[in-house]
C-alpha cells in the first residue's frame, strides 16, 4: 500500500490527504522516505543532506497518526507530513551537532519549540539536516560532516547555511524542511535549489531551542515546494512562546486562507540598488520577467530606492560576528560537547578544545566579533553598525509607505561550484548581499523560483514585506506561482 | 599587622575608598529560569537548560527579581531608570556556563543614590551610590574535599542564575571605619527591605573594595587597588587598614602603587596581588540580544514603592517623636526590623511607651551586656517589658520588685509573664485589711471624696491607685473596687 505514491510531488496537503484517505499509512510513508533517503542521500558523492535519521521518533509519531485514521478521526493539520529539520534545532535525546565537531557527541535534554509545535500539529520528523557549522556560511561547505551537494547539479553547492534543508526538499527526501536564516540562510539555498524559502518576521517564530549564531538576526523558517506549503507550516510555527521573550505577541492569521486573496492593485517596489549594472544577466532577466508576470496579474510595479543598501554587508558582518563571539563562548569543553584530550591546564583546555573543535570559518567569525566588541573598537564597529542597522530599517519603513511589498533577486548568481569560493571568504560573504538587508531590518522575506539559467540552474526571486505581514508576501508568491505555471515558464 | 607606618606619616595621607557590594535577592526562583534559588541543595540539582547554558536555551526575566532590585534601589535613595538594558559581560570561567554573565552596563536599573552614615564627632556623612544594577550569579567552583580534587575542579551550578544586585558606591569614604559604617548601614537597609538575608557566610552579601591613597589636600585620586575576597565586615576593615598602610609605605619609599586586583588573606591579615591591569579582563560588554529592554514604568514603580517598608533612618526619627525616646534608644531599637517591630508593638500596647524604652535602656541593656547577649537573645521580650512597665505604672509592683523579677527572668532564662506568674506578690483578699486601707485613703483625700460625691465618678480610679499603692499592689483589685464603691456611694 502506498508504494506507488510519487514522493517528489508530495506536498503538505497531499501528504496529509494520502494518509487520511488511506492511500497509504503514515508508517509506510515514513518507510518510503527512508528508502529514498538511503538511495539518494547517504552514499559518497550523493547529496549528504541528512546527518541523522530520527527513525524511532518518526515511527512512534506515525503509529499514533495511523491510530487516529484507524479510529476514523480527522488527522491534525500537519498529520502525516514528513518534515526534516536543520541540525541547529535541538531534539531531546537525539544528537544535535550544528554541523560542528565541537558538538559531535552532544545529545540535548530538551526539544526546540518549533519542532515541538510541528509535531503537535501532526508532522513527522524524519531526521536532522546538514548545514554550515553553527549556520555560518553560504555554501554548506563549512560543515564538519562534509558538504551538501545541490540535487539540481551535484557538482554545485546547495547554498547555505540551510543547505541540507533546501536540498532535501529539492530532492524530494522530505516534503518540507525547517531551516534557520540569519543573513539569508533559508532564502539563498532555497534559490540555489529551486524551492521556496521563507524567513518570517523577527519574533514571529520562537527561537527557543535554536542553537544561536547571532541572536538578534536568527530566524527559523520553512523550506517547501510551494508558497502554500510555507503558509500552512508557518501557521503552526508562529506565535508567542513564553520561553522566548523576544517572540512577539501578535495574532497569527490563517495564512492558507490569506494567500487566496487577489493581488490586483498591490503595489510592488523594485529597489534600484538591487539591480546594479554589472549584475548577472540571467538573474536579471529571470527576475524582470517575474516582475512582468506580477504586473500582468494586476500588481502595480514601482521603482524605489533603499539608499543604505551598500552598507548592509559590513553592518551585518560586524553585528552577526559580535553576537556569535559571545554565543559560542559556551563551547568550552567544561560541561558538554568536545573536550580536547591534550590539555593539562584550564586555559590550555579552553584553547585546545576550541581550536580543535571549531572549523576555520567559525574561528574567523569569533575573532572578527571579539575584535568588534573590544575596548577601544566598540564604538567604531559595533555601535556604528547598530546605527547603520537602524538606517537600513528606516529605508524599508519609508519604502513600505509607498509599496506593499518589495521584489528583488534572492542571490547575485545561481549556484556556484563546490570549492569555487571556499578560499575567498569575502566573495562568499557577497553571496548574501541581497538577503542581509531584510535580516537586519527584521522584516519577512520569501524566495521563490522564478526561472532557470541556461545551464538549468534555478534562479530565485525575493519578496519582502512589512513586519508581521507574511500573509502579503505569501500571497504575492502564491499568485506568482500560478501566473508562472499558466505562462508555462 | 606587618606594616609599621608611623602615625605622623599616616596623617600626611588620606585614603579614598569605594565599595562594590553584591547582594543576592531572596526570590523563590532564579533570575532567568524557573529553577529554585534556594541555598544548600545537593550540587547541580537546581538546574535546567537555561542556567546550565545549554545550546538554544534563552533567558526569561523573573519579574520578582526586578521588583526586589527596584525596592532596594528605592531604599537607597536611587533614581530609577524607566528603561534599562541588560548586557552581556563576557569572560571564560568554568563556573560561568554561558561564557558570559547577564548583567547591566551603561543603562542600569537605578543610579545616583546615597546612604547617610555617622561620621566623626557625631556629624553625618553622605556616601554616594553610583549605580545599582541587576545581574545573575555564577556557579561555584569547588577545588577541595571531593574524591578527585587532586586532579579536577568540580563545578556546582545551583547558584548559576540566582539574581543579584550590585551596588557601587562613589569613592566617598575616607577611612576603614567609614567603610565599615557604610556597609553596616547598607546591610541594615537591605535587611529592612526584606529583599535579601545579607548572609555573608552563605555568600548572599559580598564586598569588593577599591582603595587608593593621596597626600592630604590633593584633589587627584591615587592609583587604586581592588581588594577582593573579603567575607566579613571585620575583615574588610582589616584589609583596608592593611592596604592603606601598604600603599602609604609604597609611596613613601618612592615607588608607585600598581593598579591591580589583590586578594585578602584573613589568617595573615595581608593582601596579595592577584592580577595586574595588563592582565585585566576586557569584558566586551554589549546589549543582551535575548532580552527586551527592561521597562519599569511609573505605575510599576509606584506599586513597588507602596510596598516599601519604612526605612531605619525614617523610623528612628518617627520613634523619637512618637514615643519620646532618645536618639540613642531609637538607634538600639531599630538595629533590626523585627526588634523595632516588637518594640513598637509593645510600646503601642503599653500605657507609657517612654517607660518601655527607659526600662529597656536602664534595666535590660546592662543585664544583656553582662552576659554578652544581643538584644534579640534577651529572655525578656518586648511584650514582657511592656507588661512590667504597666505594672509599675499602676503601682502594682514597685521598682525594687521589678528589678528582682528581671534578675529572676535572666537567671531562669524565662520571659517576664512567666516569672511574674510565679513570683507575683501574694494578694490580700482579707476584706477587713482592705477596708482599713480604704478608710485611710478616703480620710486622707477629702477633696477627691467631695468631687466624687458631686458626680465626678472618674475620680474612683484615683482611689483605686492609692489603695493599690498602699498595699504595694497586693490588694485584690476586684475586692478593692467593690468595697470602694460601697463606701463612696454610701
Ligand atoms: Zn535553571
Amino acid at each position: 500500500m502506498g508504494g506507488d505514491l510519487d514522493l517528489d510531488v508530495l506536498t503538505v496537503s497531499s501528504a496529509r490527504a494520502a494518509v487520511q484517505e488511506r492511500q497509504t499509512t503514515a508508517a509506510t510513508l515514513v518507510e518510503n522516505f527512508y528508502s529514498k533517503i538511503e538511495a539518494k542521500d547517504r552514499q559518497a558523492g550523493q547529496i549528504n543532506a541528512y546527518l541523522n535519521l530520527t527513525r524511532e521518533r518518526a515511527f512512534e509519531q506515525a503509529k499514533q497518526l495511523d491510530a487516529i485514521v484507524d479510529r476514523g478521526d480527522p488527522l491534525p493539520p500537519l498529520g502525516g507530513v514528513p518534515i526534516a529539520v536543520k541540525d541547529v534545532m535541538v531534539t531531546r535525546g537525539i544528537r544535535t551537532t550544528a554541523g560542528s565537531k565541537i558538538l559531535g557527541n552532544y545529545v540535548p535534554a530538551y526539544d526546540c519549540t518549533a519542532i515541538q509545535r510541528l509535531e503537535q500539529a501532526g508532522a513527522i520528523i524524519l531526521g536532522k539536516l546538514n548545514c554550515d557549522e553553527f549556520a555560518m556560511g553560504s555554501s554548506n561547505e563549512n560543515s564538519a560532516w562534509g558538504p551538501v551537494r545541490n540535487p539540481r547539479d551535484l557538482s554545485r553547492v546547495p547554498g547555505g547555511s540551510s543547505g541540507g534543508s533546501a536540498a532535501s526538499v529539492a530532492a524530494g527526501t522530505a516534503v518540507a524542511a525547517l531551516g534557520s536564516d540569519t543573513g539569508g540562510s533559508v532564502r539563498q539555498p532555497a534559490a540555489f535549489c529551486g524551492v521556496v524559502g521563507l524567513m518570517p518576521t523577527y519574533g514571529r517564530v520562537s527561537r527557543y531551542g535554536l542553537i544561536a549564531f547571532a541572536s538578534s538576526l536568527d530566524h527559523i523558517g520553512p523550506l517547501t515546494k510551494s508558497a502554500k506549503d510555507a503558509a500552512i507550516i508557518l501557521r503552526h510555527l508562529a506565535g508567542r512562546d513564553v520561553m522566548d521573550t523576544t517572540s512577539a505577541d501578535v495574532p497569527v492569521p490563517d495564512y492558507e486562507q490569506e494567500i487566496g486573496k487577489p493581488v490586483r492593485g498591490l503595489r510592488i517596489g523594485v529597489p534600484k540598488e538591487y539591480f546594479p549594472a554589472e549584475m548577472d544577466s540571467e538573474v536579471r532577466a529571470a527576475v524582470e520577467s517575474g516582475l512582468k508576470l506580477l504586473a500582468e496579474a494586476g500588481c502595480e510595479i514601482k521603482t524605489i530606492s533603499l539608499p543604505h543598501t551598500r552598507y548592509a554587508i559590513p553592518t551585518y558582518y560586524v553585528i552577526a560576528t559580535a553576537e556569535a563571539s559571545s554565543n559560542l563562548a559556551r563551547y568550552d569543553g567544561v560541561r558538554y560537547g568536545y573536550r580536547s584530550p591534550n590539555a593539562r591546564t584550564l586555559s590550555e583546555m579552553y584553547r585546545r578544545t576550541r581550536d580543535e573543535g571549531f572549523g576555520a570559518e567559525v574561528k574567523r567569525r569569533i575573532m572578527l566579533g571579539t575584535y568588534a566588541l573590544s575596548a577601544g573598537y566598540y564604538d567604531a564597529y559595533y555601535l556604528k553598525a547598530q546605527k547603520v542597522r537602524t538606517l537600513i530599517a528606516q529605508d524599508f519603513l519609508a519604502a513600505f509607505k509607498e509599496v506593499d511589498s518589495i521584489v528583488t533577486p534572492t542571490t547575485p548568481t545561481p549556484a556556484f561550484k563546490l570549492g569555487e569560493k571556499s578560499d575567498d571568504p569575502l566573495a562568499m560573504y557577497l553571496a548574501d548581499i541581497f538577503t542581509v538587508t531584510a535580516s537586519l531590518a527584521g522584516i519577512p522575506g520569501i524566495s521563490i523560483p522564478c526561472g532557470n539559467s541556461k545551464d538549468g540552474l534555478p534562479i530565485g526571486m525575493q519578496i519582502l514585506g512589512r513586519h508581521f505581514e507574511e500573509a502579503t508576501i505569501l500571497r504575492v508568491a502564491h499568485a506568482f506561482e500560478h501566473a508562472r505555471a499558466s505562462a508555462g515558464r | 599587622m606587618a606594616t609599621a607606618v608611623s602615625p605622623d606619616v599616616r596623617t600626611k595621607y588620606e585614603a579614598v575608598i569605594g565599595l562594590e557590594v553584591h547582594v543576592q535577592l531572596l526570590t523563590v526562583t532564579k533570575a532567568f529560569c524557573g529553577c529554585s534559588a534556594k541555598f544548600g541543595a545537593p550540587p547541580n540539582t537546581n538546574v535546567c537548560p537555561v542556567c546550565l547554558g545549554l545550546p538554544g536555551a534563552l533567558p526569561v526575566l523573573n519579574r520578582k527579581a526586578v521588583e526586589y532590585a527596584v525596592r532596594a534601589a528605592m531604599a537607597l535613595n536611587c533614581t530609577m531608570r524607566e528603561t534599562s538594558i541588560f548586557a552581556r559581560k563576557n569572560y571564560f570561567y568554568p563556573d560561568l556556563p554561558k561564557g558570559y554573565q547577564i548583567s547591566q552596563y551603561d543603562r542600569p536599573v537605578a543610579e545616583h543614590g546615597y546612604i547617610d552614615v555617622a561620621g566623626v564627632n557625631g556629624a553625618t556623612r553622605r556616601i554616594g551610590i553610583t549605580r545599582l544594577h541587576l545581574e545573575e550569579d555564577a556557579g561555584k567552583s569547588m577545588h577541595d574535599g571531593l574524591p578527585d580534587s587532586a586532579h579536577y575542579t568540580y563545578v556546582d551550578l545551583n547558584r548559576s542564575g540566582v539574581p543579584l544586585v550590585e551596588i557601587v558606591s562613589e569613592p566617598d569614604m575616607r577611612s576603614p571605619d567609614e567603610a565599615y559604617e557604610y556597609l553596616t548601614r547598607l546591610k541594615e537597609i537591605i535587611l529592612y527591605t526584606g529583599v535579601s538575608d545579607c548572609n555573608m557566610e552563605e555568600g548572599s552579601l559580598r564586598c569588593d573594595a577599591n582603595v587608593s591613597v593621596r597626600p592630604r589636600g590633593e584633589q587627584k585620586f591615587g592609583t587604586k587597588a581592588e581588594v577582593k575576597n573579603v567575607n566579613s565586615f571585620r575583615f574588610i576593615r582589616e584589609a583596608l587598614e592593611y592596604e592603606i598602610e601598604r600603599q602609604i609605605e609604597t609611596v613613601e619609599s618612592g615607588e608607585k602603587v600598581i593598579q591591580e586586583t589583590r586578594l585578602y588573606n584573613p589568617s595573615e591579615g595581608k593582601t596579595y596581588s592577584m592580577r595586574s591591569k595588563e592582565e585585566a579582563h576586557d569584558y566586551r560588554y554589549f546589549p543582551e540580544p535575548d532580552l527586551m529592554p527592561l521597562v519599569v514604568d511609573a505605575k510599576w514603580q509606584a506599586q513597588i514603592r507602596s510596598r516599601l517598608a519604612e526605612l531605619p533612618e525614617a523610623r528612628r526619627q518617627r520613634m523619637i517623636t512618637e514615643y519620646g525616646i532618645t536618639a540613642y534608644d531609637a538607634g538600639v531599637l531599630t538595629a533590626t526590623r523585627s526588634l523595632a517591630d516588637q518594640f513598637e508593638e509593645a510600646a503601642r500596647s503599653a500605657k507609657n511607651p517612654k517607660r518601655v524604652a527607659n526600662l529597656l535602656q536602664s534595666e535590660i541593656m546592662g543585664r544583656l551586656k553582662m552576659r554578652g547577649l544581643a538584644i534579640e537573645q534577651s529572655p525578656i521580650s518586648m511584650k514582657g517589658i511592656a507588661m512590667s512597665a504597666d505594672l509599675v505604672e499602676s503601682g502594682a509592683i514597685s521598682g525594687k520588685m521589678l528589678k528582682d523579677l528581671y534578675d529572676f527572668a535572666f537567671e531562669r532564662n524565662q520571659d517576664f509573664p512567666a516569672v511574674y506568674e510565679q513570683k507575683k506578690p501574694q494578694q490580700i483578699t482579707d476584706t477587713t485589711t482592705i477596708e482599713k486601707m480604704i478608710d485611710e485613703v478616703i480620710a486622707a483625700s477629702p477633696k477627691q471624696v467631695e468631687q466624687y460625691r458631686a458626680g465626678k465618678k472618674t475620680v474612683a480610679g484615683f482611689f483605686v491607685g492609692q489603695v493599690m499603692k498602699a498595699s504595694k499592689g497586693q490588694a485584690n483589685p476586684a475586692l478593692v473596687n467593690e468595697i470602694l464603691s460601697r463606701k463612696l456611694d454610701a
